[in-house]
Order: C-alpha cells, then structure tokens, then sequence
C-alpha cells in the first residue's frame, strides 16, 4: 500500500505544478509515516526535503531535477525571506519596548564613512594651510587685487557640440571671451594673453566630436590642472530648464574639497568667478566634490520661505576628474607636476580619494 | 646572360609575382626598387637588366644604379650613388650619372626625386608645428570610471545639497536684507531656543485662539479685497494694540511677504515664475493690514 501511495503521488506530482508537487508529497507521506514503522527510505528522504521545519541534510543542489531544485531553491529562499522579515520585526518591537535606553542606531557604513583618512586633510584652523593660502598663486585674486577674465577656447578644429559648449560656458562664466584656435601653440597663446590682462585659459579638448578633456591655466603663472571632462549636457538637453542665464555675477558654492589637493583645486575653482555676486540673479554655480568627481551645475533659486528654497537648472552642466596639476603654466614636456593620477599606485583601492 | 623578355613573361601579365599587388583596375608592385610602383614591363626591376632607382634613406637622396654587367654579382648589383641636398643639383647629378639612358628611366628617376623631396620638406614642416599626443584608451577603465562616475552623482544628492547650502547662507546672513525672511528666522529660533519664557508661548497660544479669522469661500479672489478693506481696518487696530503682533499674525505676515516677493519678482522681470514660484492657492485667505508693514515693503525696495 505504501509503495502504491508512494507512486502514486509521485506520478501526480510530476504531472502537477512545482509548489504542488512538493506539497503533495508532504500530505500523502505524512499519513503513512505516522501509522507505519517501516520507513522506506524514499519517504523518509521525502520527508526531510519537504518539511519545513527540518534542518536540511543535504543542500539544495543535489537534486537533478532542474525544475524541482528550482522549485526547492525557491522555497528555501521565501524560508530565508520570512526569517529575515521576523528578525526584524523582534528587533523593532525590542526597540520600542527599551525606548530611551535602546541602544543608538547603527549607521550604516557608506563609502564616505568608510574613506581611508588621508592624511592631508585640511583641519579648518590649520594655520600653516592658512599661511600658505595667504601666499599662493591666488593670493592677489582673494586680496581683490586681480579681477578674473576668462579666455575659451579649444583644440583644433572643433565641432559643433564642443562649439557650443563654449558658447554656454562663457555665459555662466562672467568676462568669458571664446576664442577660435587656429592651429596656434599654447605656449604662443599664454604670454599673449598674459599681455593682454586674462586671469584664465581655459582649453576644451576634442575627441570624437565630443568634449572630453579641460585644461585650466591660471595665468601669470599659476597652476595648470588637466581634467577629464564627461557627461556634458547642453542646455537644450536638459529636462525642466529655465530660461538663459543672465549677466549676473553668480554664486558660487564649493562643496567637498577637504584635502590640501582638493582645496587648491577648490581656489582654483572659486577664482573663476568675481568677487561680489550679485544675489539680485539669483543663480548660483557649484562645484560637488564627490569621491574624486566633481559636479558642475548651474541654477537659478529662490526662497520660497526660510526653510524652503526651489532651485531650477540653467546652464550646461558636466563632471570633471583631475587628472594632473602642474606648477607653472602649461608645459608638457618640462613642467613640474604637484599630482598626476597615477592608475596603478591610486586606483587600487575603493575607499581612498584625493581631492 | 640576362633574358629579360624570359623573365618578363614568366611574372609579367596575369602571371604570378611576389612582389604583385593586384587591383581591380591596376598592378602595383612592391619591390622597393621599383621607381614607379607599378607593375609593368618597364618599370619591372627584375625584369630590365637596366634599371635606376632613387630611393630616401634618413632624409637623404641616393640614386641606385643597376647595370647588365654586374647581373652575375648579386651582391653588388646595385651601385649607390649619394645625391646632393640641393634639388637643382641633385637633378644634374641624376642627368650625368644616367646620361645615355632610355629617357623613360632618367625621366621617372628624376620624378620620384621631387616627390621624395616634397614629403621631406613636408615632414621638416610638421615637426615644428604641435604635434598631437595620442593617449591610448583603456575599455576597462574607462568602463569603471563611467560605473563610479554614476554611483558617486547618486551618492552626491546634488539638489539636496546645493538647498541646504542655500539654505545655511540665508541663515548666516550674507543675503543681507534682501529677502524678510531672517526676522522670522531670529523669532523662530529665539522661541524654540528660550524655553524659560514659558509664558510667553501660553500667552500666544490664548491668543491664538481667541483671535478670529475670516475665511473666505471658495471663489474669493484678491480683487476682491477693496471691499474688505473696512474690515481689515477694524481687526488691524485691534492687532497693534496686543504685544505679540508678528507671532500671532504668521500665516498673514508670511502669505503678504510670499505676495512682496512676487511682486518685486515681477517688477524686476527677470525671474522666471514658472518654475519655483508656483504659489498654489490656498482656498484660505487671510489677509491683514497692519501699519507697520508698509514702512517694510518702502525699505525692501
């Protein structure tokens, strides 16, 4: 009789579907097992794998049954599921229940949290960084002596996206001239434009029709960075955009630079911009730091009251990476480079950034 | 004994040569002496036992010079003749050295030497322009950093930031006095910060609830106003008389402040109202007059 059941519901359940088979061997076995004392060993076998509550002897990839290790599989996992939905339930009810005195939530680990400390990050009341920040390059922007003048312009032979790209750049940027290059040399470029009073150059390579890369010179004699330019978005690619820009000078919000590298690079940003912005526009540019990226966008915001402030975006926005900072200006083949990103030495790690 | 007719009909047309490249419409040859480039019967080195070629070695011209009694001597067949740098001069050098050659050979000769000439100047020229560097592409890396690029904008909740900066100047003060907020700022903070003025908050609660409201119906629109202005006249006399004006008068003052900002917005005309300054209509309307505001609203603009 029970080699009969037992083949019977095993010829039923391979007919039926994958949850029911298994619980159609549970109902039969169950009955027989509890009357008879001759435990053949399928059903015994059977008995472990459909049971619940029995711990597993075995796993899950022994059966060869592809649909039927399926189906275990996939009741194992609903298993594991509730299990994990009980835990936290208990553990939310313990909270409740302690109130006050429950321990204080963990945090959980992000990558910013868990960033290796480097050791060059800026303590706000250093007073060497202070010292060496009255004494930089940018000393005469933030003393006011110097007012900012941006010059654009590209590499060879630009397309039109990059054309454009210019074009808007040197809306956000105020005194921002773009300049077509004609095939001239940088090195030519740079003591004419010292000449002729600019602050800034600002070179946009090409490649594929695509802006990729930036160079940002500061000019008598500042430092050079050299980043990866991605994700450009044109003001017409943008969703929910307001209207152009206007000449007002902008704010400029600076966020994330912690680390020497990052704070002259941070300088170098902020000294793009004058001084006083006019809060009359209503636009402000920033600059995100985050794990070695840094955010370009450009909005325009009002307050609606003291704890809400609506922001719309204008302007073009991109990310850029550093790639290098040189000392001096632009000069490939002699310069003295402060930080170059080097792949193999700076890459190896998830936790560890340097601006 | 050279047989160059032999040899000619051995490799020449459609037969095969190794240095052959055949085209659909041509044959070159790629022998390095060939001073055409081409596949044919006089310009095949191997087959004329007379043949003169001039070929670049590191921006110098030499004439090469294959005569039929050297055809035994493999090793010397080629007789190397240095060209001058001078163009003008080089091209005598060809002449004498080929005089008394088929012309078709002096000819050819002399053209590739010009060629050869052009492309060196032509190289001179390039080398002291800038030159472009090109930086190869790792597929992978860049495939990381694309993948990180995202990951870090997601962990870097821009619009967040950017208000709560916003947010933290207005409060320092560096907007000044353009926008009235920041006496709302001050009350709110002095309130939550004294909690030993506990009487004060019991005092505003009383009053918060003994003062009366005028709710308008539904279709109330502020043109309206005029003919409540009597009104408004009459609760705002009662409202200068209590102490606490601004803390009791909140909603209104911060609905009339809401309106000054759009007004100033509109005035200046340059803000764009669509986006931010979408001020959803409350079906509740409270507004008062009170005589200080005026002297506000002067000093605003």
């Amino acid at each position: 009789m029970d080699s009969n059941e037992a083949t019977t519901s095993e010829s039923v359940s391979k007919k039926r579907g994958k949850t029911k088979k298994v619980k159609r061997k549970v109902k039969p076995d169950e009955a027989p097992v509890q009357e008879m004392d001759q435990a053949e060993g399928e059903e015994t076998e059977k008995k472990s794998v459909s049971g619940p509550c029995f711990p597993p002897t075995f796993s899950v990839s022994e059966i060869k049954n592809k649909q039927r290790r399926h189906a275990m599989f996939l009741k194992l996992k609903e298993e594991k599921r509730k299990q994990k939905l009980e835990l936290k339930k208990k553990k939310k009810k313990e909270r409740k229940a302690l109130g006050d005195q429950a321990p204080p939530k963990e945090v959980p680990k992000t990558i910013e949290n868990q960033r290796i400390y480097d050791e060059t990050t800026v303590n706000p009341e250093d007073e060497e960084v202070a010292f060496d920040e009255g004494t930089d390059e940018f000393s005469a922007y933030f003393s006011r002596l110097t007012n900012p003048k941006v010059l654009i312009t590209t590499s060879d032979r630009p397309r039109g996206r990059t054309v454009r790209f210019c074009e808007q750049l040197a809306t956000v940027i105020p005194h921002a001239h773009v300049y077509y290059r004609r095939g001239l040399a940088l090195k030519r470029v740079i003591p004419q434009c010292v000449s002729r009073g600019f602050t800034y150059v600002m070179v946009i390579n090409e490649d594929r029709k695509v802006p990729n890369g930036l160079v940002l010179c500061h000019l008598p004699d500042g430092p050079t960075a050299h980043f990866k330019v991605s994700n450009v978005r044109l003001r017409k690619e943008m969703k929910r955009r307001g209207k152009d820009p206007t000449e007002h000078v902008p704010e400029v919000i600076l966020n994330n630079f912690s680390t020497r590298l990052g704070h002259s690079i941070g300088r170098l940003f902020a000294a793009l911009f004058p001084h006083d912005p006019q809060f009359v526009g209503r636009q402000v540019a920033t600059f995100h730091n985050q794990r070695d990226f840094i955010f370009f966008r450009f909005h325009r915001y009002i307050f609606k009251n003291e704890k809400k402030v609506g922001i719309q975006e204008l302007g073009p926005r991109f990310t850029l990476k550093l790639r290098s900072l040189q000392k001096g200006t632009f000069d490939s083949k002699f310069g003295e480079y402060e930080w170059v990103h080097k792949r193999h030495e700076m890459d190896s790690s998830r936790r560890k950034f340097h601006l | 004994m050279q047989h160059d007719d032999a040899i000619w009909d051995l490799i020449g047309n459609d037969n095969f040569c190794s240095y052959k490249v055949k085209t659909k419409t041509q044959q070159f040859c790629r022998n390095e002496y060939n001073v055409t480039g081409l596949c044919d019967r006089s310009s095949c080195p191997l087959a004329n036992s007379q043949y003169a070629t001039v070929r670049e070695e590191k921006g110098l011209c030499y004439l090469y010079v294959k005569v039929i009694e050297r055809a035994a001597f493999p090793a010397h067949m080629w007789e190397k003749v240095k060209l001058d740098r001078n163009y003008a001069k080089a091209l005598e050098q060809i002449d004498e050295n080929l005089i008394y050659w088929p012309r078709f050979i002096q000819h050819k000769c002399k053209q590739r030497l010009t060629k050869i000439t052009q492309y060196l100047i032509r190289i001179r020229k390039l080398t002291l322009k800038r030159q472009r560097k090109l930086v190869p592409l790792s597929r992978k890396v860049e495939r990381r950093e694309k993948r990180r690029e995202e990951k870090a904008l997601i962990a870097a909740q821009l619009e967040n930031a950017i208000e709560k900066e916003l947010l933290d100047r207005l409060k320092q003060g560096t907007y000044g006095d353009i926008y009235n907020f920041p006496i709302h700022a001050f009350d709110k903070a002095m309130e939550k910060q004294e909690e030993e003025t506990e009487s004060e908050e019991e005092e505003d609660e009383e009053e918060e609830s003994g003062t009366r409201e005028f709710v308008a119906e539904d279709e109330f629109e502020e043109s309206d106003l005029s003919d409540f202005e009597d009104m408004n006249n009459l609760k705002g006399s009662s409202d200068e008389e209590e102490d606490d004006e601004e803390e009791s008068g909140e909603e209104e003052e911060s609905e009339e402040e809401l309106e000054e900002e759009k007004t100033k917005a509109k005035s200046k005309g340059k803000a764009p109202l669509k986006g931010p300054i979408r001020k959803k209509r409350a079906y509740v309307e409270i507004e008062y007059e009170q005589e200080t505001e005026p002297a506000q609203k002067s000093k605003a603009i």
